[in-house]
């Protein structure tokens, strides 16, 4: 069992105490003071200056899997969040076929555990096909193998507003959570994006701000008349962070998330027609990006997720109408989240550890991840060296697509290593060669 | 400068430089013989995404007036059709040694990405690319505008210009605001509300939503062509009360300058933004665009190929030297 015990000597946990961390069995079996456990037996990580943050937990992946496995795997992206510090990722349900049926979750689930490299939690889709028309069963994805909590037609808008108050009602009976993808679609007909001056200016078509705040603000007042629960996907705008920042403050159970590339990068860059900056929603102003880490460092936004978003080349050397509309995130979010959070003073690493594990964990109700790196619990960490930065190769990335906004762009924060369940699926920032072994 | 993609990478002296060379060439028209040498044994391609006969037909007739090689490249449906991708069509035309690209495309930007994308060495110039701009019509209606106003000399300065219509959807409206206000025209542009871009307020012009304010004294009247179709969208209820809202009749035409001049990019209308009197007046200068748009044409031709002089390169275009 030598192999599988680990003594991570002198990390810095989220507290800034100095401490060592000894894994076996999938456990943190003893977390003391640096220098204090013994290495008997042990694999040991020389971790002096490097950052332990408990296993990163994405509530937004796009793994492409089934049907777009030229863009990403199942495998493959899982692979991406191990490199990017993550634990655990949540898999859209907009494959094709669409995950709306507890066959297709467990499907996802499955491909997921047998990659080993962290937990895949498929997302169920709320409406047939993503379609919005007819409600997809909710009741068979929660209590499949997979046992899925969060439900999203991401990537499509739940507009009507009686499917939208039904499905907050239906997913009481076990817990759930509607994740609302805000797009009001007839205000974003053929949208390019953000609709501000510049968008005039380049004859690309508008994507106002107010198509995103009017439905957040629609779908609060829904989860508050009907008492149910709702997380809003990648809020972009300064105007959504005051309607969520007004429904918590009246006790409405609202959650939302915000995306490292809505944390960093505005809407200028569509002036190089370049459709890698091309994503759903779109990068907004220099505004919106200061009300978002300010939402996110107060806690009105309650997690960074990365909206992994996988497209084949092709997909995006071309006009910027005809592209596709996302980027990469896994690999880069604790970077830019280092960059933009830490950097800044908004976010010390307590709160990154909030933001990025606790309470994304606590959204999807992931259980044995987002806890402290404390004796007795799973061992689920991810341990980064701060100091060094690092330049951003798109073919260097562990994702099988290449659709990165920050290409040649330094960034701080390199991961050193990645454990999930007890077992390296990072070391030495590579992507470690034994590959978990799972019944 | 190397490329023509955008109407603001004219500084003032470029432009006053190519209306000038236009002007020169313009002479070569009412020669016997239509023909210079300068452009023998440099290929121009012209590539269209979408039809527009009068366009293509302006640039091939100036590129084979400089004596270049025309190849026309009508390449139908696009990345959006599922068509050729844009990049194997560049890398097509950059094997065929094209010295010179001009490209009309239903996408905004997709001359951006020909010049910007490494696909293909050739200059390229914008003909229209979606509701972004259309910089060589602009420099035509300065060269008629000039030419009716001016005396075909110097500049537009104080000269007071409306641009009537669809400004929304019109790349013409957006070059022609750059070009003219960088010419020194006071331009003011009219339209409904709803066919007003966000963010107009930064552009260098005055905005209005009512016709018969502005008039009075007018230089000259550009009107833009409105598709009846905008009206499904409700950007106004019906084609007549467009018509009569801002429509170019000959009661409001009457209220312009003496001199004053009606221009419209083409195709007309008829009927719809300006009534058939008004586009058949003698102050109507629609036919002059088109002759102007060659000799405009070969001078851009003959400056990006022929390479501009330093001192007009504007910072914001990247240059081959």
């Amino acid at each position: 069992m030598n192999e599988s015990k680990y003594l991570i000597k002198g990390a810095t946990l989220p507290s800034g105490e100095s401490a060592d961390i000894a894994i076996a069995d999938g456990t943190f079996i003893e977390v003391g003071k640096a220098g204090s456990l013994d290495a008997a037996g042990s694999t040991v990580i020389e971790a002096t200056g490097l950052q332990a943050l408990p296993g990163l937990v994405d509530l937004h992946t796009h793994l492409r899997e089934p049907g777009r496995e030229d863009a990403e795997t199942v495998y493959t992206g899982s692979q991406a969040a191990a490199k990017g510090g993550f634990t655990a990722v949540h898999a859209m349900a907009n494959t094709d076929p669409v995950a709306d049926t507890a066959g297709v979750v467990e499907q996802v689930w499955r491909l997921g555990r047998e990659a080993g490299w962290c937990e895949v939690r498929p997302v169920g889709a709320v409406t047939r096909g993503l379609e919005g028309e007819h409600m997809a069963e909710l009741g068979a994805m929660a209590e499949s193998a997979a046992g899925v909590t969060m439900f999203s037609d991401d990537g499509k808008c739940v507009s009507d507003a009686v499917l939208m108050r039904r499905a907050l009602e239906y997913v009481k009976a076990f817990g759930g959570v509607i994740a609302q993808h805000a797009q009001e679609p007839r205000l974003t007909e053929n949208a390019q994006m953000n609709e501000s001056p510049l968008s005039g200016q380049l004859g690309l078509t508008g994507w106002p701000a107010v198509a995103e705040e009017a439905i957040i603000a629609r779908d609060v007042l829904l989860t508050q008349h009907v008492n149910s629960r709702l997380h809003v996907c990648h809020v972009s705008t300064a105007g959504s962070v005051e309607v969520v920042r007004w429904a918590k403050s009246k006790g409405i159970n609202v959650t939302a998330e915000v995306t490292p590339h809505h944390l960093l990068l505005t809407d200028e860059l569509a002036a190089t027609y370049n459709p890698v900056y091309k994503v759903n929603p779109p990068l907004r102003s220099r505004e919106d990006v200061e009300a978002l880490r300010a939402g996110l460092a107060d806690g009105t936004i309650d997690a960074i997720a990365t909206d992994h978003a996988p497209h084949p080349t092709e997909d995006k050397e071309c006009e910027w109408d005809a592209a596709a509309f996302g980027m990469l995130g896994l690999e880069t979010a604790l970077s830019v989240a280092i960059h933009t959070m830490i950097e800044t003073g908004l976010l010390d690493w307590q709160g990154v550890a909030d933001r990025m594990s606790h309470a994304p964990a606590n959204i999807g109700r992931v259980y044995g991840q987002g806890q402290p790196i404390a004796t007795g619990n799973a061992a689920n960490l991810t341990l980064v060296d701060a100091a060094t930065k690092w330049t951003v190769v798109p073919r260097d990335l562990a994702s099988m697509s290449t659709n990165t906004p920050y290409k040649a762009m330094e960034l701080p924060g390199t991961i050193q290593a990645t454990f999930y369940q007890g077992v390296p699926t990072v070391l030495d920032a590579q992507l470690a060669q034994q590959k978990r072994s799972e019944a | 400068m190397k490329h023509l993609l955008s109407a603001s990478d004219l500084n003032y002296n470029s432009a006053i430089r190519v209306l000038d060379t236009a002007r020169e060439l313009s002479l070569v028209t009412d020669r016997p013989v239509k023909k210079l040498p300068t452009l023998r044994g440099r290929t121009v391609v012209n590539l269209f995404f979408e039809d527009s006969t009068r366009t293509r037909i302006s640039f091939e007739a100036a590129a084979k007036r400089l004596s270049a090689d025309v190849i026309n490249f009508s390449a139908k449906g696009s990345s959006l059709s599922k068509g050729e991708s844009l990049k194997d069509t560049a890398l097509t035309l950059q094997a065929m040694g094209a010295d010179a690209v001009v490209i009309r495309h239903g996408s905004s930007g997709a001359p951006h990405r020909l010049a910007s994308a490494g696909w293909i060495d050739g200059s390229i110039i914008n003909a229209g690319d979606g509701t972004h701009e259309h910089p060589t019509q602009a420099l035509l209606d300065a060269y008629t505008l000039r030419d009716h106003l001016n005396g075909g000399v110097g500049d537009l300065a104080g000269k007071r210009i409306v641009i009537v219509g669809d400004v929304l959807h019109s790349r013409v409206a957006r070059s022609n605001v750059i070009l003219l206000a960088t010419l020194g025209a006071q331009v003011t542009v009219v339209a409904p509300p709803t066919l007003v871009p966000v963010g107009i307020e930064t552009w260098p012009c005055k905005v209005s939503y009512d016709l018969d304010a502005e008039l009075d004294g007018a230089d000259a009247v550009m009107m833009l062509r409105v598709q009846g179709e905008r009206m499904i969208h409700s950007y106004f209820p019906t084609t007549r009360e467009y018509s009569r809202r801002y429509g170019l009749n000959r009661q409001r035409f009457e209220r312009i300058s003496e001199s004053g001049i009606v221009m419209h990019p083409g195709p007309m209308n008829r009927g719809m933004e300006i009534t058939a009197d008004v586009a058949d007046a003698e102050r109507s200068v629609i036919v002059d665009q088109v002759t102007n748009g060659v000799t405009v044409r070969m001078a851009v031709l003959y400056l990006l190929l022929g390479g501009f002089p330093d001192d007009s390169v504007d910072s914001a275009v990247e240059s081959d030297q």
